[in-house]
């Protein structure tokens, strides 16, 4: 075998394209088998699983897999449950993480960084281990509706959405991005006479898109693939998100693919979102280091 | 205007009975099923219309969340009515409370099979509108051609003739493997399917008689190690796929003439008969201490929270009318519990396809160990049988499977006290 001259820019740069290639092909793979399975009758699918005819749109094709999948489960309601939640959750995340983050940093208050450690500590507790107890206390909450004052929050949205909107990752990541952010700037704001709110809202948040990108993409992958949750505090089929909703496609006869359809109709919002926001995502990855 | 008068007058009638109908709220496993959906609405509008005193509303849920869901429930305090219960798992649902003793008259249920009866501590707590039946399945083509002796619920496969049944079957060279035992689904099938071979050998899961209830000497006992031993064997031999089956294989192997036996369940056998004109379902094979299937699926139970365990039982009894239980007999391919409803469905009735599946579950059919123990025992016996399909040590793996259903039965005070 030939070594390649490292000199041959011509030749590394074949090389490198080939193995990003390569890359790109495996991660995209699992999405074109989803999308071109969502195709196929069954009997079709499960044999092409042996072969590469598994990847290409050949045989049978037709768009059956998707009117099944909307006789089987009310498909728009999860959809638009989900991108409900997910998308309050992660707007009121980030407003409340990111003045949380703007106090740790530019505010000096008594305890502050031991509440901060505290914090962060959270991070090493996972939701399993918290869920019950969550689950007994949300369900004995009280609020005032238009039915006036009932008790408990079992099957509504708040009850999908409140306990998420802080969390000690997002807080985190705002802590460490602010922390970056020229102190001259803040200190110039502050001589001026910019009150707090002033110096976040102006300053601070205009300085934080690649960061609001990171933190909204983190947060909308979570709330998106809420399944444990919403499956201990909903009942209500119409309250319902889409991963409670996977499961309706998992009867003793397994139809493959609907399942395919349902998963390519779920995935399309989290790959718009993803989209839309990459960009910047790719940008405060760059900045911070932070892996998402 | 004498007409307009009767006719508000039969309306408000008609609004007070609906309006003094108590609300009983039901939780059902079957969302995602349109054919089971659609019977079981069917079920609950004839009630509501049947009588003034209740009106059910249903809630269904996906089969595979439902139980994570009641459990959530009742830990919230927030449980239905009624609710429907996979029937090994209702004894840890009724000693934790979830349930309580059903107060429907026994003789509704007297002629149904033994399966669909949920009982504990000597109480009713369940009755399922349907059991399910495993069968050997094969090809009569299949028995000619390798020689083998056609077996029958009198005469049952042998040790001996099941082995052999699996040689010929390896040795013809027709196939991928002698027999889909199903090792893919990986979930409660494995109890489901697999404990009748351990009891066939004289072993059990559970000795629920002892006091307190143990696993030591009937999981890793003589019969334990022998049922362990002969099961490695299955696929050290090369007869059967072990757990990294791929799932579609399963689903369409046997269609496909890779298999030449299937250890499967009759919601699947409608596929086979589609694709053979000769399918035949075998009963369980006899390894020397009888021959058995699982028995018990689905059934009804009122909640241990509510009020009207009496508007519960109303429904429940209405639901057991023969026509329903042939209606979801045909809808979804189940055996139905009696010999009348089995008369009036397609698949059952005498001389229709599927007829071996009742003898079967009235014969063979033994319950899951009854006891609240069961849903830790059984994923401990999941773990075991596909450690030792794996290739672990037998008696190890028994031991440890052992020492773990042990240690939650000791930790839970022997499930001996109803909470």
């Amino acid at each position: 075998m030939a070594a390649i001259d490292p000199s041959n820019r011509g030749l590394r740069l074949f090389a490198r394209y080939a193995v990003l290639t390569l890359v790109a092909v495996i991660f995209a793979f699992p999405l074109v088998f989803m999308l071109v399975s969502s195709l196929k009758p069954d009997d079709q699918l499960l044999r092409d699983t042996a072969s590469l005819r598994a990847f290409l749109p050949v045989g049978d094709l037709s768009l059956r897999n998707y009117y099944a999948a909307f006789d089987r489960a009310p498909v728009g309601t999860f959809i638009l449950n989900s991108v409900f939640v997910t998308g309050v959750t992660v707007a009121l995340s980030l407003f409340v993480c990111s003045l949380a983050g703007f106090a740790f940093v530019f505010l000096r208050w008594t305890g502050r960084d031991l509440v901060l450690s505290v914090i962060l500590a959270t991070l090493i507790v996972p939701f399993e281990t918290i869920a019950i107890p969550l689950l007994l206390v949300v369900s004995k909450l009280p609020w005032i509706g238009a039915e006036g004052l009932t008790l408990g929050w079992l099957n509504t949205y708040r009850v999908q959405i409140v306990p998420f909107i802080a969390d000690g990752l997002t807080i985190f990541l705002f802590v460490q991005y602010f922390k970056d952010l020229p102190g001259d700037l803040i200190e110039a704001a502050r001589v001026e006479g910019a009150s707090n709110w002033q110096i976040y809202r102006r300053i601070v948040m205009p300085l934080s898109g690649p960061i609001l990108a990171t933190a909204a993409i983190l947060k909308f992958l979570v709330m998106y693939n809420q399944y444990l949750w919403p499956l201990m505090v909903v009942q209500e089929e119409g309250r319902r998100p889409v991963m409670v909703g996977l499961q309706y496609f998992f009867q003793l006869n397994r139809a493959w693919g609907e399942i395919m359809a349902y998963l390519s109709l779920i995935t399309v919002p989290v790959l718009a979102f993803y989209l839309y926001l990459q960009r910047a995502f790719i940008a405060s990855i760059a900045s911070t280091g932070v892996k998402g | 205007m004498t007409r307009l008068t009767t006719a508000t007058a039969l309306a408000l009638i008609w609004a007070s009975g609906a309006l003094a109908q108590t609300e009983l709220t039901m939780w059902y496993h079957g969302a995602g099923n349109q054919v089971e959906s659609e019977i079981i609405n069917q079920i609950i509008s004839d009630f509501n219309a049947s009588q003034s005193d209740w009106h059910v509303t249903i809630e269904s849920f996906p089969q595979a969340a439902y139980n994570d869901a009641v459990v959530a429930a009742a830990l919230a305090g927030d449980l239905p009515d009624i609710l429907d219960v996979d029937g090994p798992i209702m004894p840890n649902w009724a000693w934790a409370g979830y349930l309580q003793p059903l107060p429907i008259d026994p003789a509704k249920i007297e002629s149904f099979l033994p399966g669909p009866k949920g009982t504990w501590n000597d109480q009713l707590y369940s009755v399922g509108l349907w059991d399910a039946a495993v069968a050997l399945v094969t090809r009569q083509s299949t028995l000619d051609e390798l020689g083998l002796r056609t077996p029958t619920l009198e005469e049952p496969w042998t040790l001996e003739e099941f082995m052999g049944a699996m040689e010929a079957a390896k040795a013809s060279g027709k196939y991928d493997y002698a027999i889909d035992l199903g090792m893919s689904d990986q979930g409660e099938w494995y109890p489901y399917a697999f404990l009748p071979f351990l009891w066939s050998f004289g072993g059990d899961l559970v000795d629920v008689q002892a006091d307190p209830q143990t696993a030591e000497g009937v999981l890793n006992g003589d019969a334990g190690l022998k049922f362990g031993e002969w099961w490695q064997g299955m696929f050290a031999n090369g007869y059967a796929p072990g757990p990294s089956q791929d799932p579609a294989d399963h689903a369409s192997g046997f269609q496909e003439g890779k298999y030449a036996f299937s250890w499967n369940g009759n919601w699947l056998a409608l596929p086979f008969l589609e694709a053979y004109d000769d399918v035949v379902f075998l009963p369980a094979p006899d390894f020397g201490n009888g021959n058995y299937i699982g028995g018990a699926s689905w059934q009804f139970a009122v909640s241990g929270t509510t009020e009207h365990p009496e508007g519960g039982a109303a429904f429940i009894e209405f639901a057991l009318q023969d026509k329903y239980l042939a209606q979801f007999s045909d809808g979804i391919g189940l055996i139905p519990p009696t010999t009348t409803a089995a008369a009036m469905t397609q698949n059952y009735k005498e001389s229709g396809p599927m007829a071996v599946f009742y003898d079967l579950s009235a014969d063979q059919a033994r319950l899951r160990p009854v006891t609240p123990g069961y849903p830790v025992a059984s994923k401990v016996f999941l773990k075991a049988m596909m450690d030792i399909a794996n290739g672990a040590d037998v008696a190890d793996t028994l031991d440890s499977a052992v020492d773990e259903i042990d240690a939650d039965i000791q930790a839970n005070n022997g499930y001996a006290q109803a909470q």
